[in-house]
């Protein structure tokens, strides 16, 4: 579904993702760790061609498009999607209008699907009201971000963050709508979407199950591998270890350049 | 002040410039002639039918207590359909009422500038609005003053009274036909809610590029009164230099001024709100969205002054710059006179964020789409303290004049 070919992004002049490639198929979903200021986000912001990210070598094809140079619009019309790590808020512009953006609808009232929809991540009509992200708790943001999405209903979904500064019981809820968003109810033959998903406590991993996982250091995924195994040597031992661990034995392109 | 001493004043001020905005000169401009009384709106010329909707008027008068229009310097229509509620021509009204002189430059002084003075000396009518003590007038009266001819100065004097307890809901609408070239229009209006009384008064005003305005408003607030303007202007026009204060001298008085203005074409706008907190616990909020794109130039003005106990008071203005010939100065003010007082403002003056703009498109809107959003969003102050049918309606109405603009 979604191919990463030699990319090379650069936002504001500085290089942050370096020759990186990576293949996502229909069906499978991925999950992304790496030290903070490593470059997630940015490949996230890339892939949906936010234009202060500049490619600068590379492509990007999904769905057989090459996309590397399309608007994000003409790319979500295609079926990309991404709930944000720090949304911006917009004075005046309600969740419920967000909501109803997503849908493609040009509704201007906060009807009964879309309280429906909200109800399912436990949003009120009130918090569909208020402005979108002005004063949201950390919680409330990856909420709305799910809620939005599953307006949205993209068929690649990118996810950053989704489970930070969420509590327990949240958690589970968004992990959920998650599964349900990438197919991962269903038989692995049937799923028809796919996703990214990035993670520093990999708790959303109890709850969506991923096929692969990567972690990615200074701008390039570093090692891939099954998630439980990356998980667990991430969290028991940190980035450069697990990337040690992982690459143990096999002589990569990446350790020569080391 | 008896009125002969009031002409005196007058006399003197008929050359004083004023302490805003640029000087304009009113001699040029004309009475005109008398325009033919209306059986009902309906009757009014085809060809001004939609101006009067663009200035919020319901023609067929549905959900309306009351109807008033003046045509140039002419009363034309002038209609009450409810107990409780009077509404006539201040020229009527002064005939009929002994006592309205309490009234009149009570709230505005009329040596405040030559405009003021103009309007004494040389008045074309104006309205007068007043609800009966204890009577709440849910539905809104209905206002209109229209320029139809060139080069008419109309000279408006308008008094609103909501006695004890009673309630006041008025959408009232400036309009000028396009086929006029140049006019001017002054327009003195003076309000006063008694005790425990509320104003809600949404003005939409609706003029063109040959237009001078120079509106001068008070409000005098007793106990526990409550006065709520809303502000609509969404269309180009010459020159528009207005401060309207309200003075809650009344304890827990409240007075709210929200300001939606979108500034296009060469349109100069000086556009303040001023808030005097006299009485204890008083309540101030001021609010305004500006909105300045081609070379229009705004000067967005907010004031505050705390005097009373207790009394609060909060600014926010936010400016929104579209292009890079246009210019916004926003001027919050506060001053307080003593030490229990709570006075506060928020200004900034930005451009459509990059950010905000990229959200939405990650939500599919194309970049256009985005932008427009964000800029409804801007605008959209949620119109408070209107009864639920007239804040649809008005809503509606903002809406309407929003998207003849984008
Ligand atoms: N607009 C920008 N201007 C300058 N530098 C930027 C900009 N956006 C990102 N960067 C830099 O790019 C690098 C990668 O940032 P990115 O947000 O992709 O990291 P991340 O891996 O998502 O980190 P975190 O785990 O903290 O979310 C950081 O050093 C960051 O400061
Ligand atoms: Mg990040």
């Amino acid at each position: 579904m979604l191919e990463i070919r030699d990319l090379t992004v650069e936002v504001e002049g500085k290089e942050i993702i370096r020759d990186l490639t990576l293949n996502i198929e229909r069906g499978e979903v991925h999950v992304l760790f790496g030290p903070n200021g490593c470059g997630k986000t940015t490949l996230l912001m890339a892939l949906l061609g936010l234009p202060n990210y500049k490619v600068k070598k590379g492509s990007v094809t999904f769905k057989g498009v090459n996309v590397t140079y399309l608007t994000t619009d003409e790319r979500v019309k295609l079926g990309m999607g991404m709930s944000f790590q720090h949304p911006p808020g917009i004075r005046g512009v309600k969740l419920g209008d967000m909501v109803n953006i997503a849908q493609g609808r040009k509704e201007e009232t906060i009807d009964e699907d879309v309280i429906a929809l909200a109800k399912r991540l436990n949003i009120s009509i009130e918090f569909l009201n208020r402005d979108v992200n002005l004063g949201f708790s950390g919680g409330e943001v990856k909420r709305s971000e799910i809620l939005q999405l599953l307006a949205q209903a993209p068929d690649f979904i990118m996810f950053d963050e989704p489970d930070s500064g969420v509590d327990i019981e949240n958690i589970e809820l968004i992990g959920g709508i998650m599964s349900e968003l990438l197919d991962r109810n269903k038989m692995p033959s049937k799923r028809e979407k796919a996703g990214l998903i990035i993670t520093h406590s990999g708790f959303i991993m109890r709850h969506v199950k991923a096929d692969r996982a990567h972690v990615m250091l200074e701008g390039r995924i570093a090692c891939s591998g099954m998630p439980d195994e990356i998980t667990k040597n991430v969290m028991e031992n940190g980035f450069e270890r697990c990337v040690e661990l992982c690459l143990r034995g096999e002589d990569t392109e990446w350790r020569e350049k080391r | 002040m008896a009125r002969k001493e009031i002409i005196e004043h007058a006399g003197r001020a008929k050359t004083k410039r004023a302490a805003l905005g640029e000087d304009i000169a009113i001699e040029g401009y004309i009475a005109g002639e008398e325009h033919e009384p209306l059986n009902s709106l309906d009757n009014f010329p085809e060809e001004y039918q939609q101006d009067l909707l663009d200035a919020g008027i319901e023609p067929s008068e549905k959900d309306r207590s009351g109807s008033f229009l003046q045509q140039d310097c002419s009363v034309v229509y002038s209609k009450v359909k409810y107990p409780g509620l009077e509404l006539m021509s201040t020229t009527d009204a002064f005939k009929k009422h002994s006592w309205l002189n309490d009234y009149l430059w009570n709230a505005v002084p009329v040596d405040m500038d030559k405009y003021t003075a103009e309007v004494e000396l040389e008045q074309t009518h104006g309205y007068f609005i007043r609800s009966e003590a204890g009577k709440k007038v849910t539905m809104p009266v209905q206002s209109c003053l229209f320029i139809t001819s060139d080069k008419i100065g109309q000279k408006v004097h308008n008094i609103v009274i909501a006695e004890e307890y009673s309630e006041l809901h008025i959408i009232t609408g400036c309009s000028v036909s396009h086929a006029v070239n140049s006019a001017l229009h002054l327009g003195v209006s003076e309000f006063y809610v008694k005790k425990g009384a509320k104003i809600t008064f949404t003005m939409i005003h609706n003029w063109s590029q040959g237009m001078e305005v120079r509106p001068r408003s008070a409000v005098v607030i007793e106990d526990d009164g409550t006065f709520i303007s809303n502000y609509i202007l969404m269309t180009p026009v010459k020159s528009l230099q207005m401060y309207p204060t309200a003075y809650c001298v009344g304890r827990n008085a409240r007075a709210t001024f929200q300001t939606v203005i979108y500034a296009h074409g060469d349109t100069k706008v000086d556009s303040g709100s001023r808030a005097v907190l006299q009485g204890e616990g008083s309540r101030s909020e001021i609010i305004s969205r500006v909105i300045a794109t081609d070379n229009a130039k705004v000067i967005a003005r907010s004031d505050v002054i705390g005097e009373g106990a207790k009394a609060k008071g909060h600014i926010e203005c936010r400016g929104l710059m579209l292009s890079d010939t246009a210019e916004v100065d926003s001027i919050p003010e506060l001053k307080a006179t003593r030490r229990d007082l709570d006075l506060s403002h928020e200004a900034a003056v930005g451009k459509v964020a990059e950010e905000e703009i990229q959200y939405l498109m990650a939500r599919g809107l194309s970049e256009e789409e985005a932008t427009s959003v964000i800029i409804r969003g801007f605008l959209n102050v949620d119109i408070t303290g209107l009864p639920d049918a007239l804040a649809r309606e008005t809503k509606k109405m903002f809406d309407m004049s929003l998207e003849k603009v984008m």
